[in-house]
């Protein structure tokens, strides 16, 4: 007897780059659940973001496909993606400096403006800083606020599927442990999730599943726990600096 | 746990009482009533600071506790509202961004500034001071700037191997990931030859293994006359690498003094380390609990699956 496990989305075999003849991604997969919370690490270029971007249709997937829900989605653009459930939140340039913190959230919902206020209201219970400064432009903000606003213009649609780079980037302490926290609760809400870390034993602790990447291709997988203690990750990307 | 002074050279700090705006032996960076007021917001509010020379000299503090702002402000990069500061022996308040340079005050940025459509070797040669090719007369004589030019891309190539960027030296700039960019920025203000360098939180998209070994590579940088400040989140960083720590929240210096004094310091703890700091307990839940029907069981599959591929 065989169980039929399908992925809510997957990367199959994706060859992808940004310059003619030079491929980031080299033939690499990555498999999503339905409830999912998924982690990928690995060395600085090793196409973590690519990766990312390539699930959503930011760079050109030359190989490979990728599917949600059993339907290919490749290459489609990044609005067609928001509208079928996929949230994306960039790790720079993520925000509108321009406009205010609630025009910025507006825009995270422009496909449903209708249910705006209602998802205004569960955004700022999640995030209370984007209500209590709801009117102030986002290009004053220090990183860590906009980091919290592009969070919550990706959470503006209820996506099924949310992607995320690298969002304890540029966080204190308290925040970056605050973000995990507000993570896995998003994600015990029932979204999917692919989260993209340097902070690797946060993301591992609070993920399903982990990918390491190394040069555009699949090095380890495995539960989050089991590449945490695993001797070649901490070897190859883990370090000993930090044991906690 | 006795905290020492680590740097080689550093003067001792270990007699200092541990409170904001503490005279140090040899200072090299002096802050007076430094203030910087966007409309009704008081972004820096600095009544006295004094960075001590040949240190590494950690900035820490909340988001949007106004860091990078004073960063800014003693480079030159903003005009504060009112406050004088000395580098060097130099007053600098009025002082251009480039000229603060010329007198080896070099920062980087939390967000990266390269020259996306040069390649990484053009990055950081630009960035090298002293080359007679840069004058028009002189760039017209190949002999008269060819020894300068040689030493320059030597010095390049060698902090780019450092930095693990030498396999993309002919690349754009545009095309480093986002911690490569970060070394990218890192390597280049070295490459000015600064006796203070202030670097704008170096480690943040860097990977941990790599964190290491750039972290031995600022250790080594008072060895060779130089000053380190910098702004980093990552606290096992600072606590591992700094010979006095400054806090700031809200602008104003809350709280400075050696690694361990400032990790027991409860204003420190309640502003900026937060609770989980000590209590890490709230991660031993590990993942949520999967929330969608058959998800749990197809997770625990794939977990499964992953495993078997990884025993053949």
């Amino acid at each position: 007897m065989t169980i039929i496990h399908e992925p809510l989305l997957i990367a199959d075999g994706i060859t992808a780059g940004y310059l003619p003849g030079v491929n980031i991604l080299d033939g690499c997969t990555l498999e999503l659940y339905p409830g999912e919370f998924v982690g990928i690490i690995g060395p600085n270029g090793a196409g973590k973001s690519t990766l990312l971007k390539a699930l959503f249709g930011l760079v050109n997937v030359r190989e490979g496909v990728v599917r949600l829900r059993g339907e290919s989605i490749t290459n489609l653009a990044a609005h067609a993606l928001v509208e079928k459930g996929v949230g994306f939140v960039p790790q720079t340039e993520n925000i509108f400096p321009s406009l205010t913190i609630r025009e910025n959230l507006e825009m995270g919902i422009y496909l449903d403006s209708d249910k705006f206020g209602e998802r205004f209201d569960e955004v700022c219970d999640l995030f209370p800083l984007l209500g209590q400064r709801a009117s102030q432009r986002a290009g004053g903000l220090s990183g860590g606020e906009r980091q919290m606003v592009a969070m919550g213009r990706a959470l503006m649609m209820k996506p099924s599927v949310l992607l995320l780079d690298e969002p304890s980037a540029g966080l204190s302490p308290a925040l970056q442990d605050e973000t995990f926290i507000r993570c896995r609760e998003i994600n015990a809400t029932g979204v999917s999730i692919v989260m993209v870390e340097q902070n690797a034993r946060r993301c591992l602790q609070i993920c399903h599943r982990g990918y390491v990447l190394d040069q555009g291709r699949n090095a380890y997988t495995g539960t989050g726990l089991e590449l945490l203690h695993d001797p070649k990750v901490i070897e190859l990307y883990l370090g000993t600096l930090a044991q906690g | 746990m006795a905290e020492t002074s680590r740097s080689p050279g550093a003067p001792a700090l270990t007699g200092l009482d541990a409170v904001p705006g503490v005279a140090k032996p040899d200072p090299i960076l002096i802050a007076d009533g430094v203030v910087r007021r966007f409309g009704g917001l008081t972004a820096v509010d600095v009544d006295h600071l004094e960075v001590p020379r040949g240190c590494i000299t950690s900035l820490i503090g909340p988001n949007g506790a106004g860091k990078t702002t004073f960063f800014n402000l003693m480079t030159g990069f903003d005009t504060p509202t009112a406050g004088s500061w000395q580098f060097d022996g130099h007053d600098l308040h009025g002082v251009a961004a480039y000229k603060v340079a010329r007198f080896g005050m070099v920062r980087t940025f939390q967000l990266t500034k390269a020259l996306m459509r040069m390649s990484v070797l053009e990055n950081m040669k630009l960035a090298a001071v002293d080359q007679p090719g840069e004058r028009l007369a002189t760039s017209l004589v190949s002999s008269l700037w060819r020894k300068r030019d040689d030493e320059v891309e030597q010095a390049a190539k060698e902090l780019l191997h450092r930095f693990r960027l030498d396999h993309m030296a002919d690349e754009f700039a545009g095309t480093l990931s986002g911690g490569q960019r970060k070394l990218l920025e890192m390597a280049r203000s070295l490459m000015v030859k600064p006796t203070m360098v202030m670097l704008d939180e170096p480690m943040a998209g860097v990977n941990p293994a790599l964190t290491e070994s750039l972290l031995q590579h600022v250790k080594d940088l008072p060895g060779l006359g130089m000053t380190v400040l910098f702004v980093e989140h990552d606290m096992d960083v600072v606590m591992d690498i700094s010979d006095w720590i400054i806090v700031m929240a809200q602008g104003e210096i809350i709280a400075e003094g050696p690694p361990a004094s400032i990790a027991s310091n409860r204003a420190v703890i309640d502003a900026y380390l937060g609770a989980h700091h000590e209590d890490k307990s709230v991660f031993d839940e590990g993942p949520a609990k999967i929330a969608i029907p058959g998800g749990a069981e197809a997770s625990d599959w794939a977990a499964a699956r992953a495993r078997e591929e990884r025993d053949q």
